[in-house]
Parts: structure tokens; C-alpha cells; sequence
């Protein structure tokens, strides 16, 4: 089992996890921006993920760079299967990436700039979201092609994965801010935080109770004796957290509820790829039928195995660069 | 979409959003170096006019990177969502490569840019200056393993087909160094740096006309036309050897490009201009020197050059594009090339800043890069045209089966956004061109408050720039 395709899709899955907590919080203080008020205010938000929210994203380029070199059919089947939120995601993102400098560029236009930053951060978590719902409820393929239209992807259960990320992104984003400021949009931040956090875990129990319907091997996945013993502490993993960032916002706590959420999308994740596995694309090709030929697989690992350490221990250095709290005039520009 | 099939609609995307974003990378591979150089050049002499002008280009770079960025991201998805059976087919080749790009490029230039942009106060003047470094070897790995990929879809080596159809590796190095992929490369990192020095110099050349004793812009302008002088020939030499690879491996790009639609069994005339007429297979109104195109591509004026008439009709690239995308390449190479002849004539004269036709003909310079770029460019991607992978797998073998309502839409979007918001980066860019290089430039944006220290302890900078005293 142990093969080089399995340690790709550990690798892949990595990267996606790792956007997913990284871009999560900086996405989510973009969809927070609506409800701050005042320049400075924003200014403050904003300056808390600048200098990193660019190696955030950029763990999206190995994700879908990576499936491309590692696992080509599933890319090639996935891509085409979620054109549209996929593209409406890049747009997205392009309206918000844009707004970390632009914004700095002018006092009038900068209300434009500021709305850019938020549009494109919900819209982009929100595409996320219909993306992701969209491949655990299935893709049709035929060959080695998508064999769908263009509007597959749009159902209720989508829709609602996407508010779910949208909601969850915000919440990252609160509590990322309860850790990175301090007065005004720290008190915001735990207002926001405080009713975030209930919505999370509503929607991630409707999304739990909801997949298992979709697809009898995702139900066996979870309900069948023994493999239920396994699988089984990650719902009580869930609870626990929930307690855990619960107590912590009333509490006042700064790091414990950042922490916690980190958890909730960590577990939210393993839970996915306990579903999903040994699939990429649901029901219909696993891991090793979507494996480039090994000789792709061992020429990338044998960089990533390099690589990969080296830019965890920068990244993190950066983050301890540009650690503490900032403020609207934090030096940054 | 407009009586467009999928096909040509999936072409038009790629080549928009591609022509897009390479405008920022050209930009920004020179300008990491250049903000290298003048790290250095303040580190080694101490002189605060050098930390001016880093924080002048670095604001401009900022904006630049982050549009090249967002736009980058774009590229990392269009191949699986327009060209999802190029991507099953070639992603086992060309996929580690772009994996390289991100781990060994990406990375490294989104992991030290926050350093290289806000961290000076914080980490203090030499790991600042191994920041911008950093960054600046990010922008050339990426250059190196884009190129690679490229330059394998021109050229491809190394590989093998498998029973399902997939191009399969028999041999890494034979793939990354593949017959154009040196050419290519020194082509285009020449070409960057040009690009940059040009932009550099038109910035220097207006406020030396505004102000002649400005200390930053006379020394970004020097700085700007040694760069001209001394790479813009380099740069058409390397360019001639890439033809001459272009020949042996892909001659109907070079028909294209000569506009030789017929052989010529003995000597070919090198056309200067003309108008391509695909449909009479013939160049009207042509202006050309006899047997010359024989004497550059073979070094003999009476060598037997083929012409499009020995290639297949569907096999041959679309002549007009090429042909006249060429033209404008070497064009402004040539120019480049003067201006930087130019500019050494009239600085052993000691008149480098005083001639005004000369610093106003550097200012409409400034976007010639840009241009010759994408010229050339486009000379290679069309040329290359009717394959993806060279010889191999066609255009039209590899798009994905998608509706064409769905890539009309998502190209539309792509053109207004695009317009819309790089638009307005641009008109940031130039408004900060636009403001005098000064003393005591701040790394700050110009309405945001000065603050001289961070709020970590370290080393701290004054405000003129000055490097920091040991504390």
C-alpha cells in the first residue's frame, strides 16, 4: 500500500489542507471586511495577512500543479468537470489578490478596492465550497474523459458546501484576528467569532449527516463494524474541538479558538479523504489508475522530499518574522 | 459563441490570459535583479541614494508581482480546464516540471517577498538583503523550469508513449535540457532584462528631463543604458543562434517567419517587408535582398532554402501572424540596439543627460519590451502551430470536451476582468512612475504614515535611508 502513488495522494492531500487553513484565514478576513467598519480599522485586518497571504496561495499552484504532474486523469477529469466554479474561484481571486496593493494606491478609489477584497474573497470561498461538493457528489466519466455538462456541478448539496466554506472561512478569519489584533477589531472578531462558530458546526453536522446519502460506499465507509472503531474518533475529535473553541471565545482565550478551528478543518478533512479514499475522482478511478507512471512519481518526490521541508521551515520563518500583534500603521506600507 | 467552435474559443482564452500574465514575469525577472543590484550597490558603499531608489522600484515591483502572481494561478488551472486531454496525455511530462516550478520557484518568492517588502526594520540589512536575493533567484527558477516545459512542447525529447496514449519519460535530463530549451532560455531571460532596463531607463530619461540634477534618475538611467548597451547585442546574437536551432528542428516555423512560401533552390532572398498573401501563396509588394535569408539561416549566399510548398497545407502554421510578429520583434531589437549604441557615444562625449531627443526617445522606449515580448511569443507559439507537442499531438487532439457556451463565457469574463483590474494596476504603476525619484524615499506607500522602527527589536532605519549603526 505503501507505494508511490499513495504517497502522492498524501503528499496532494497535504497541499490541499495546507490552502485550505493557510488561504482559509486570509480568505476569511477578506469576507469579514463588510462587517468592520472604518479605514483603519480595515487597514489593520489587512495588514495582518499581507505579508503572507501570497505563500498562502500559492499552495493552490502545488495542488493543482501537483495533481497535474502526479495524478494527470484525475486532473484532466476533475478541471473540466468544475469549469465554472474553478473559473469563477481564479476570478475571485484575482479581484481580492489584486486589492493587498492596489488598495494602498489611492484614498479614493480605495471603497472600490476594499469591496474588491471582499467580493472576491467570498466569492472565491464560496466556489470553493460548490467545488468541493460537487466532486464528493460525483463525477460522470466515460474513458479516460468528463462525461458531464457544464452545469453539473450546481446542486443543493454544493450550494450549500459553499456557504459552509464561506461560513467556515470566516471563522478562521475571526479567530485568526482575535490572535493578530488588538481593541476594536479584536472585540469585533469575537462578536463575529461568536456566532460564526455555531454556524460552523451546524452546517459541518448537515454536510456529515448529508454525504453518506449521496453514495452508498461513502455510508459503508463510515457505518460499517469494525472499520467504525477507526473512523470513529473523528465525529468525538469534532465534538471535542467544538467545546474547546466554544469555551475558549467566551473565555476570551486569543489562541485557543484560532487553534481549534485550525482543528475542525483538519478533521473535516481527514473525514473527507476517509470517504473518498482510495478514489480521486469519487466512484469512478482510484489514486492508482489516475498515477502518472512511476518514473514521474519518484523524479518529483525526490524534489518535494528536499523541497518541501525547506519551504515549511521558511514559511514558518516568516511567520516569525511578522509574529505579534499589528496595528493600521504597522510599518507594512 | 460568435459562430466560434470550442476549439478556437479554448485558443483564444489560452492566448489571452498567457499574453496577460507574461507581461508581468518579463517585468518582474529583471526588476528582482535589479533591486538586487541596488541592495548591494547600498550595502557595499553605504550610499543612501541606493536605498532611494530600492524603495522606488520595489513599491512598483510589489504591484507588478502581485498582478504576475494572481494571474499566475490562472495559468496553473487553464490547462486541465481548456486542454484537459493535452493535460492526461503530457502531464506525466511535463507535470513534474511544473511541480519544480512551484517548489523550488513559487515558493521562494512568496516566501521571502514579505521579508524583501516589509521586513527591512524587522530582520535588519544583510538577511534583507539574502530576502531579495531569494526572491530574485525565484523569479529565474521559475523562468528556468517554465522554459523547460516550453521549450519540450517545441522540441520534445526524452520520451516514450505508453499503451494509454500518455507521453512517459525515458530520460529526465534529455526532457528539461531539450534541444531549443538553452536557446530559449537565454532568449527570453536577455529579454527580460532588457524589458526591464528599458522600463528603468524611460522612468530615469523623464525625470532627468524634469529635473536634470536629479540625483536617482540620472544614476537609474546610466544604470538603464549600460544594460541597453551592453545586452541589446548580445541579445540579437543569442537571438540568431535560436533561429538557427528553430531551423534545424522546426523549419516551417522559420518559412513562416521569412515568409517563404515557395523553395528556393538556390539562394533565398531575406524579405525585409511585404504583405503575406496565404490565399495566392505569395508575398505582395515585397521589399527583399537577394540570396541574404541563405547567408544568415545557412552562411551561403547560393544554399538551397525549402518553402511551405513542402509542407502538407494542414501541417503549416498561419503565415501572416508570424510573418508580421517577427518583423516587430526584430524591429525593436534593432532600436534597442541603437539606443544603447547611442547612449555610449554620447556619454564618451560626456553628454549622456543633456541631449533631449536622445532621454525622450528613451521614454517611448519605455514599453518596447513589453512589446518585443509578446512578439516573440507569439512568433513561437503560432509558429509551433498546428501541434502542441511539436510534431506529435495536435491542437485539436487536445482541448477538452467541454461546451463552447462554457469557454466563450469564462473567456469574456477573463477579458473583462482582466482589462478592468490589470488596467487599473497599470495606471498605479505609472502614477508612481510618475513621482520623482527623491531623498529619504520611504518604502511606504506615499499616503500612509512613516514609522522608523518595527515593533520587534532590531536593527532600525532612519528615515534617509542611512545604513543602521550598531546598537
Amino acid at each position: 500500500m505503501l507505494d508511490l502513488p499513495f504517497i502522492w495522494a498524501a503528499l496532494i492531500a497535504f497541499a490541499v489542507l495546507a490552502y485550505v487553513v493557510l488561504d482559509g484565514f486570509d480568505l476569511g478576513v477578506g469576507i469579514l471586511f463588510p462587517f468592520v467598519s472604518g479605514e483603519a480599522h480595515r487597514d489593520e485586518m489587512m495588514n495582518s495577512v499581507a505579508p503572507v497571504w501570497d505563500g498562502n496561495e500559492t499552495w493552490l499552484v502545488l495542488g493543482g500543479g501537483g495533481l497535474l504532474a502526479v495524478f494527470p486523469l484525475a486532473y484532466a477529469i476533475i478541471l473540466p468537470a468544475l469549469y465554472v466554479p474553478l473559473t469563477v474561484m481564479l476570478l475571485g481571486l484575482i479581484f481580492r489578490g489584486v486589492a493587498f496593493e492596489f488598495r494602498w494606491k489611492t484614498r479614493r478609489g480605495q471603497f472600490l478596492w476594499d469591496w474588491s477584497f471582499a467580493f472576491g474573497s467570498i466569492v472565491a470561498a464560496f466556489a470553493q465550497g460548490v467545488a468541493l461538493g460537487a466532486l464528493v457528489q460525483g463525477i460522470p466519466v466515460v474513458g479516460r474523459a468528463y462525461a458531464g455538462g457544464w452545469w453539473d456541478w450546481l446542486t443543493p448539496f454544493s450550494l450549500v458546501t459553499g456557504v459552509a466554506l464561506v461560513i467556515g472561512y470566516a471563522l478562521l478569519g475571526a479567530t485568526w484576528l482575535i490572535l493578530k489584533t488588538e481593541n476594536h477589531v479584536q472585540r469585533r472578531a469575537y462578536d463575529i467569532a461568536f456566532w460564526a462558530a455555531p454556524a460552523t458546526l451546524i452546517l459541518i453536522g448537515a454536510v456529515s449527516a448529508w454525504t453518506p446519502t449521496l453514495n452508498a460506499s461513502y455510508l459503508e465507509r463510515w457505518l460499517v463494524w469494525p472499520q467504525i472503531l477507526l473512523v470513529g474518533p473523528v465525529p468525538l475529535a469534532v465534538i471535542g474541538l467544538a467545546y474547546v473553541l466554544l469555551r475558549g471565545l467566551t473565555q476570551r482565550r486569543e489562541l485557543s479558538p484560532f487553534l481549534a478551528t485550525l482543528g475542525l478543518f483538519v478533521l473535516c478533512f481527514i473525514g473527507l479523504g476517509i470517504s473518498f479514499y482510495p478514489h480521486i475522482v469519487p466512484n469512478s478511478v482510484t489514486i492508482w489508475e489516475a498515477a502518472a507512471p512511476d518514473n514521474s512519481l519518484s523524479f518529483l518526490l525526490v524534489g518535494a522530499t528536499i523541497l518541501i521541508p525547506l519551504i515549511l521551515a521558511y514559511t514558518a520563518y516568516s511567520y516569525w518574522v511578522f509574529r505579534g500583534k499589528v496595528n493600521a500603521v504597522g510599518g507594512y506600507h | 459563441m460568435f459562430g466560434l467552435e470550442a476549439l478556437m474559443l479554448a485558443r483564444i482564452q489560452f492566448a489571452f490570459t498567457i499574453s496577460f500574465h507574461i507581461i508581468f514575469p518579463a517585468f518582474s525577472i529583471g526588476l528582482a535583479s535589479y533591486l538586487a543590484v541596488l541592495n548591494a550597490l547600498w550595502l557595499a558603499t553605504g550610499r543612501p541614494v541606493f536605498m532611494d531608489l530600492f524603495n522606488y522600484w520595489k513599491k512598483i515591483f510589489a504591484v507588478a508581482f502581485g498582478m504576475g502572481v494572481v494571474s499566475g494561478i490562472v495559468m496553473s488551472y487553464q490547462f486541465g480546464t481548456n486542454w484537459s486531454v493535452f493535460s492526461d496525455k503530457v502531464g506525466p511530462v511535463i507535470g513534474p516540471l511544473m511541480g519544480y516550478e512551484v517548489l523550488s520557484a513559487f515558493f521562494l518568492e512568496a516566501g521571502f517577498l514579505g521579508v524583501m517588502l516589509f521586513g527591512l526594520s524587522r530582520v535588519g540589512p544583510r538577511l534583507h538583503f539574502a530576502a531579495t536575493l531569494m526572491v530574485a533567484l525565484g523569479t529565474f527558477m521559475s523562468a528556468f523550469w517554465i522554459l523547460s516545459v516550453n521549450s519540450w512542447m517545441q522540441t520534445p525529447a526524452g520520451y516514450a508513449i505508453n499503451a494509454v496514449g500518455q507521453f512517459v519519460v525515458t530520460d529526465w535530463w534529455a526532457v528539461i535540457f531539450n534541444p531549443s530549451f538553452p536557446y530559449r532560455l537565454v532568449h527570453m531571460v536577455l529579454a527580460a532584462y532588457l524589458t526591464t532596463a528599458f522600463v528603468v531607463g524611460a522612468v530615469g530619461a523623464l525625470h532627468v528631463l524634469r529635473d536634470r540634477g536629479n540625483e536617482g534618475a540620472r544614476i537609474m538611467f546610466s544604470m538603464a543604458m549600460w544594460m541597453a548597451a551592453i545586452v541589446a547585442p548580445i541579445q540579437i546574437f543569442a537571438g540568431d543562434l535560436h533561429g538557427l536551432n528553430t531551423l534545424e528542428h522546426q523549419p516551417a516555423k522559420v518559412m513562416a517567419m521569412e515568409g517563404h512560401f515557395q523553395s528556393h533552390p538556390d539562394g533565398a532572398p531575406l524579405i525585409l517587408f511585404g504583405i503575406p498573401n496565404s490565399a495566392e501563396k505569395r508575398i505582395d509588394y515585397a521589399i527583399q535582398i537577394p540570396k541574404a535569408s541563405s547567408l544568415i539561416l545557412k552562411h551561403d549566399l547560393n544554399a538551397p532554402l525549402a518553402g511551405l510548398d513542402t509542407v502538407p497545407e494542414n501541417l503549416q502554421p498561419p503565415v501572416g501572424v508570424v510573418f508580421w510578429s517577427f518583423r516587430v520583434m526584430i524591429g525593436i531589437g534593432f532600436a534597442m540596439l541603437g539606443i544603447g549604441a547611442l547612449s555610449l557615444y554620447l556619454r564618451w562625449r560626456r553628454k549622456l543627460y543633456d541631449v533631449k531627443p536622445f532621454l525622450r526617445a528613451a521614454v517611448l522606449m519605455g514599453p518596447a519590451g513589453f512589446v518585443a515580448v509578446l512578439a516573440g511569443w507569439i512568433t513561437t507559439e503560432v509558429g509551433r502551430q498546428p501541434y502542441t507537442v511539436y510534431g506529435l499531438l495536435t491542437t485539436a487532439q487536445s482541448a477538452s470536451p467541454i461546451h463552447a457556451a462554457a469557454v466563450g463565457a469564462s473567456l469574456l469574463a477573463f477579458i473583462v476582468v482582466y482589462f478592468a483590474l490589470f488596467g487599473a494596476g497599470t495606471f498605479y504603476v505609472l502614477r508612481l512612475m510618475n513621482h520623482p525619484p527623491h531623498v529619504a524615499e520611504s518604502g511606504l506607500a506615499p499616503d500612509k504614515p512613516v514609522r522608523a522602527g518595527g515593533i520587534m527589536p532590531g536593527p532600525v532605519m532612519d528615515a534617509t535611508g542611512a545604513l543602521p549603526v550598531a546598537q
